[in-house]
């Protein structure tokens, strides 16, 4: 074995035979996240961005992980020169021309980019959007895989939200817009066709849950698939046509629109969209869960799914953080 | 049982595959007891998880690094926030309860809570 070459940003260094990455890096002073030196904590994921990593370095990893490319320094003795990258790596890799725009409701706009260049995402994921000054903001691909060089958004408007506002009002057909590449682990994976999945999301959390539902059917996934979409009142709700006749045209998946206040007219629940799930849902032994929204929704929906038997590596999660300086 | 006592407490119980089976029936059954769930209300659930993994390695015999001193810096909030006796005697029942469901037998489940034992006074801080 000799030294290998590795690449990680602008540094280079030198990985010496019998070394792992994660000591090589920290031989040479670079800031990297580690605590157990052996594949437990998972604090040490960087991604390869020349192919697959070493196999055993991506022990223990979810599997949406190790699609990407992922893998433990700790557990990393390279075999090759290798060309990494830290776990949030968010160039700006290509842009997009903005073709639609279209109220969903009041507050929620449908957005669609061409892109200058296909792009290979997962319906689920999100990309970060960049505006000529810089300002940048991280929104779902709300479409499946079929578009590689469309994506469409699911963008609600904040109260003094800089770069909502400024998409709802002053984009106009035609802008460029930057586009990083897609990014998270919320998304569908063709692995276990027969097995149940569980969606819920709040306000524009439908976003990726459809992507991710269209891309399920698209790939003929046969176990049921029940979707909670929640908001506080039916303003929120939107898409609710389009979602019942994709109930209707396809019998495994089934629409639950719920509202948490209010009285709920014919076929909306009334009630929180993860308590409405739950009280229909009592045991989630073997089911997929997805959640996107609210992140104290996201965290307590997470736990209660757990709770009642999914398992943890098969429980997807994406919160909507709102950033701080929306609300400047 | 010559056959049994050459293998190591690890090996017996199954290796890493059983920490696996382990780790989420145990943590599942820390959540859900309300004498210790508090301790966990703001933790991030997958790291949590990593780390229930690398402390049920531990306790099963195998590679681990374990360090007293990294497990007094982790628990020192929760000493202040009360945690006792009681509560580290909870969390041996709940990993003695997860090895039953698992069918283990007794006798490897009382060598699991004699290295457990072992972490009493680092998680107490004393």
């Amino acid at each position: 074995m000799t030294e290998q070459k590795i690449q990680l940003g602008e540094q280079s260094i030198l990985c010496k035979p019998d070394e792992s990455l994660l000591n090589a890096l920290l031989r040479e002073q670079v800031d990297i996240s580690h605590s157990c030196h052996q594949g437990a904590c998972q604090s040490c994921l960087l991604r390869s961005l020349d192919g697959a990593p070493p196999i055993e370095a991506q022990h223990g990893l979810k599997e949406g992980l190790k699609k990407q490319n992922y893998f433990l320094a700790c557990l990393c003795y390279p075999q090759q020169a290798m060309r990494i990258a830290h776990r949030h790596h968010t160039d700006f890799m290509t842009h997009g021309t903005v073709s639609a725009k279209q109220a969903l409701n009041a507050e929620t706009l449908l957005l669609t980019l061409d892109l200058d260049e296909p792009m290979d995402y997962y319906a689920g994921q999100f990309v970060n959007l960049q505006r000529d000054d810089g300002l940048s903001r991280s929104y779902s691909i709300a479409n499946n895989r079929i578009h590689s060089k469309q994506l469409s958004f699911h963008i609600r408007r904040l109260a003094g939200g800089r770069f909502s506002s400024w998409t709802h009002e002053d984009l106009n057909l035609g802008d460029r817009i930057a586009v990083s590449e897609p990014q998270g682990l919320c998304y569908y994976l063709p692995d276990k066709p027969d097995s149940p999945l569980l969606l819920i999301g709040t306000g524009s959390g439908l976003a990726p849950l459809a992507g991710i539902i269209s891309e399920a059917l698209h790939q003929g996934h046969k176990g049921d698939i029940y979707l909670y979409h929640g908001s506080r009142d039916l303003n929120g709700l939107y898409w609710v046509e389009e979602m019942q006749a994709l109930a209707e045209t396809h019998a495994n998946f089934h629409y639950h629109p719920c509202i948490s206040s209010g009285e709920p007219p014919e076929h909306v629940f009334a009630g929180r969209a993860n308590d409405v799930a739950f009280s229909q849902l009592p045991d989630l032994k073997g089911w997929r869960i997805y959640l996107c929204g609210h992140p104290d929704m996201v965290s307590n929906t997470k736990r209660q799914a757990f709770l009642k038997g999914a398992s943890l590596s098969d429980i997807y999660a994406d919160a909507f953080h709102v950033a701080s300086g929306s609300l400047d | 049982m010559s056959e049994s006592s050459s293998k190591t407490l690890f090996e017996q119980l199954g290796g890493e595959a059983a920490v696996d089976a382990a780790v989420d029936i145990f943590y599942r059954r820390v959540l859900s007891d309300h004498r210790i769930n508090r301790f966990f209300d703001n933790t991030d659930m997958d790291q949590q998880a990593a780390k229930q993994k690398a402390f049920l390695t531990m306790a099963f015999g195998g590679p681990n690094n374990y360090s007293g001193t990294d497990m007094r810096t982790a628990h020192a909030k929760f000493v202040k926030m009360g945690l006792d006796d009681s509560h580290f005697d909870a969390v041996v029942e709940n990993l003695a309860a997860t090895l039953q469901e698992l069918n283990v037998p007794e006798a490897l489940i009382a060598q699991v809570a004699a290295v457990a034992e072992t972490t009493r006074n680092d998680v107490l801080g004393r």
